[in-house]
């Protein structure tokens, strides 16, 4: 996964808190991006992990 | 009875009369009075409650009737357990404007059943998502080995609450390594059973896909005697295991005879201070545990875990984060948001990992019986502190404390977590054994502790 420019990712966080109706509060931006951005590249260790089409996630539902 | 005795032996003396339970609750909440001003373990007491179920203890054995196993002993629960009459904190400024809770959770129920005495709610880290045991509304918990330092979390309070010999037995959680970590930072010995063992009823949650609850004490015939009291089905938690209890007390003293015990390598010897590995070759020694393996992909299992953690987090708090945002603390909130933000797919790719890492680590299962790793990457660290120094140099704290610990709750295997009594601060070991074998962690970490190469050391209080 390739790394977003910190406008790239203040325009997701902006628009997704909105998707999400969290009111932001300008202050808290720097921290939420860098949050967000250490996340992202944590997760990419598990996005380029290659599994199988039918590969089961771990929680099973019954009916 | 001495502020440091232990639960069994609690139980024994006012079983046999030399004590009463009322005489021991007094004792505890004396020192509860006279130390949690530093220590800060507490954030309620419940001094009413415990003397009249003391009371009530005493007036059992008084009439003849049959005392349980933990009759008398005091303990305390991490403030994000339901208990009767208080609104259920979380660790949390938001958590005490919630009604107060109508009933105790099971876990507490269960061990008031054998007869122990509920002193209080301790503190955590706000809202679970925290190793340090600090909080920015109930004040830091403090470790009694150097009240400078941190307990560790989230979990803090019952780390510094036992650890600072206040009471013999507490209640944690650990969803990443909430129990592991105060345990290793405090020394005390903990077990995070396997997930979905004890039922998570009446407690406010974290992760759902992640968070155990279990015991914190000083010895493991405490933890042995508190787990087997909690054990068993619940129908109010459907993630509670059906099977009956596997009590362990009656297998804790079998000794280490036919075992096969192995070291975790690689990633859990990377990254670690200059305490975590002389402890885990102290204990891998004394064990005769030479072999060393590799548990597959551990640190991307650390970042499955940490993407199905803060997705959920986030999304557990949402409604909060809508309208009180302002009332978190603002470290929580900051990381909860971004939470709320990881897509989706991410979070569906980490749970599909779980099961292929859950297939390869059970796979090392058939070969051995217990894998040994080191709790935490450093001794307890002081209050407030944000880096610490490693071969390579200085490297972010907080973030790093986990690192052991994430990828073995990832997949819900059975922790027991036991303390080398290094000088001046203790270091944890964790015993990790195949799911449901918690009778095998436990009687490991019994042996070496028989062996006095573990031990939960005094503070200098």
């Amino acid at each position: 996964m390739s790394e977003i420019d910190d406008q790239a990712l203040d325009a997701y966080i902006r628009a997704t808190a909105a998707a999400l109706g969290i009111p932001l509060d300008e202050a808290w931006m720097p921290a939420i991006r860098a949050n967000l951005a250490a996340s992202l590249k944590i997760a990419g260790a598990v996005a380029e992990f290659e599994l199988a089409d039918d590969a089961e996630p771990a929680p099973v539902f019954e009916a | 009875m001495e502020p440091f005795s232990t639960a069994a032996e609690i139980a024994d003396a006012i079983a046999q009369g030399r004590t009463s339970a009322a005489v021991v609750t007094e004792a505890a909440l004396a020192r509860i009075e006279k130390q949690d001003g530093v220590l800060n373990a507490f954030t309620t007491v419940t001094a009413e409650r415990a003397r009249a179920k003391a009371r009530a203890i005493d007036a059992a054995r008084a009439a003849g009737q049959p005392l349980g196993p933990l009759a008398g002993v005091p303990f305390a629960v991490k403030n994000l357990f339901d208990v009767a009459g208080i609104p259920t904190r979380a660790g949390s400024k938001i958590n005490r404007d919630r009604a107060p809770a109508a009933a105790d959770a099971p876990l507490i129920e269960r061990l008031e059943g054998a007869g122990a005495v509920l002193l209080g709610a301790l503190n955590m880290g706000e809202y679970a998502y925290d190793f340090t045991g600090e909080n920015v509304h109930d004040g830091p918990s403090r470790n009694p080995h150097d009240t400078g330092r941190m307990t560790g979390g989230s979990s803090g309070g019952s780390g510094g609450a036992v650890a600072g010999g206040l009471v013999p037995i507490a209640l944690g959680s650990d969803t990443n390594g909430s129990i592991r970590v105060p345990s290793s930072f405090c020394g005390l010995v903990g077990l995070k059973p396997t997930y979905g063992r004890l039922t998570r009823a009446r407690t406010f949650p974290f992760v759902a896909s992640l968070d155990h609850l279990g015991p914190l004490a000083r010895s493991t015939r405490d933890l042995a005697l508190a787990y087997d009291a909690m054990q068993g089905p619940d129908a109010e938690d459907p993630v509670c295991t059906t099977r009956a209890p596997e009590p362990v007390l009656p297998s804790l003293g079998a000794g280490i005879g036919g075992l096969r015990i192995a070291v975790a390598g690689g990633y859990f010897e990377r990254g670690a201070g200059a305490e975590a590995l002389p402890a885990l070759a102290t204990v891998a020694k004394a064990l005769g545990a030479d072999e060393r393996i590799e548990i597959p992909e551990a640190a991307r299992a650390r970042a499955a875990a940490f993407v199905i953690t803060t997705s959920e987090g986030g999304a557990l708090h949402l409604d909060r984060l809508r309208t009180r945002a302002q009332d978190f603390d603002p470290a929580t909130r900051d990381r909860l948001i971004s939470g709320a933000m990881i897509p989706g797919a991410l979070v569906v790719k980490a749970q599909k990992f779980r099961r292929w890492y859950r297939e390869q680590v059970l796979k090392l299962f058939e070969r051995y019986d217990a894998i040994l790793a080191p709790a935490t990457p450093m001794t307890a660290p002081k209050l407030g502190q944000q880096t610490m120094m490693l071969e390579g140099g200085e490297v972010p704290l907080r973030a790093n404390i986990g690192i052991y610990t994430q990828p073995i709750s990832f997949i819900g295997l059975p922790v027991a977590c036991v303390p080398v009594p290094l000088r001046p601060l203790p270091m944890g070991v964790q015993i990790i054994a195949a799911p449901w074998r918690e009778d095998i962690a436990l009687r490991i970490a019994h042996y070496l502790e028989v062996q006095q190469v573990v031990k939960a050391p005094r503070p200098p209080l």
